[in-house]
């Protein structure tokens, strides 16, 4: 799978040429530099491992800093391994947004969502609430309700829809449209929106 | 940031030359409306009680009274579809968005005419 790794840079909104407005986000992609090729032979499958984005040397650790030496580039802060990247490139060459993607193209973002903290059901699973204060009801507006039956099952089935923690997890958006590639800055135009806050990690793959 | 602005530059419409006009002033937009291969204009009168957002993303919001029901649409600055602005009258007001209009009608609803130099 082809891909890229990118910082989003935050959202905008363009007038298509038949007069339509458009939401889109801008995602700095790359250029990414490729720390391991990663062949059938010695790995068992094949695969580019890309780096992306400046960290400074204190803050990478003396293994990191060798794997990062032997590409022959400066400590990187995000590496992902792309499986199956029919890009011929080797170790220490670099990948920018025009090599892997097109305009056009139809991609999947990948990123880490906003944390949103402990949330009850109302706002994390959208369930609708008690409703009324009256009948009866007090002090549970926003409560789930019944969660499962009496003396059978007797148990809580798995993976019943509860409060918890909301967001802060890996997300991956199919299925949107790369509307424009500015390849002199690096930038891509994404139509639509895609995980996580301004200026975190995004992986975007084809 | 910089990036934002740089992708809005390209997109740049070619609507700089729209007439400055402020809240509370009453202005005509003419709308291109496209009708399956067809196009015409449309003719938007009324207030504008609201001006926001900066750069690509500005827009502005005109109210109009039709056949006594209030009528609000909102416009974007940048947008291709905007064919023309004419502002028919400059309206004296207090404040820089007017969404007391909308509980008013007819005497009560009407802009002090402002004075221009």
């Amino acid at each position: 799978m082809n891909g890229i790794i990118g910082k989003k840079v935050g959202m905008t909104s363009i007038f298509t040429e038949d007069g339509k407005n458009l939401a889109c986000t801008v995602v700095e992609a790359g250029p990414c530099v490729v720390t391991q090729v990663r062949n059938g032979d010695a790995d068992g499958y094949n695969a580019l491992q890309l780096a992306y984005g400046e960290a400074k040397v204190k803050n990478t650790s003396k293994p990191l800093k060798g794997h990062f030496d032997k590409a022959g580039t400066s400590p990187k802060r995000k590496v992902v391994e792309f499986r199956n990247c029919d890009l011929e490139k080797a170790l220490g060459d670099t990948i920018t947004a025009e090599e892997v993607f097109e305009e056009g193209d139809n991609v999947s973002v990948i990123g880490i969502s906003k944390g949103k903290g402990f949330q009850g059901v109302v706002k994390r699973h959208g369930f609708g609430g008690v409703g009324q204060a009256t009948h009866g009801q007090h002090n549970r507006l926003r409560a789930p309700g019944a969660i499962g039956a009496c003396s059978y099952p007797a148990k809580v089935v798995k993976g019943l829809k509860m409060a918890g923690q909301m967001g802060n997890k890996r997300v991956k958006v199919s299925n949107l449209k790369i509307v424009k590639i500015f390849p002199d800055k690096n930038l891509i135009l994404v139509k639509g929106a895609i995980p996580g806050h301004k200026g975190s990690f995004v992986v975007i793959e084809k | 940031m910089d990036a934002i602005n740089y992708v809005n530059e390209q997109f740049k419409s070619g609507n700089e030359n729209l007439p400055e006009f402020r809240a509370g002033d009453t202005v005509s937009v003419s709308y291109k409306i496209i009708e399956g291969d067809k196009e015409r204009i449309q003719v938007f009168r009324g207030d504008v009680i609201q001006i926001k957002g900066t750069g690509s993303t500005k827009t502005f919001t005109v109210r109009k009274m039709s056949n006594g029901v209030g009528v609000e649409r909102i416009f974007p600055f940048s947008s291709p579809n905007i064919a023309d602005i004419k502002v028919t009258k400059f309206g004296k007001v207090r404040r820089s968005r007017l969404y007391y209009l909308r509980a008013l009608t007819g005497k009560k609803a009407r802009i002090k005419e402002r004075q221009r130099r």
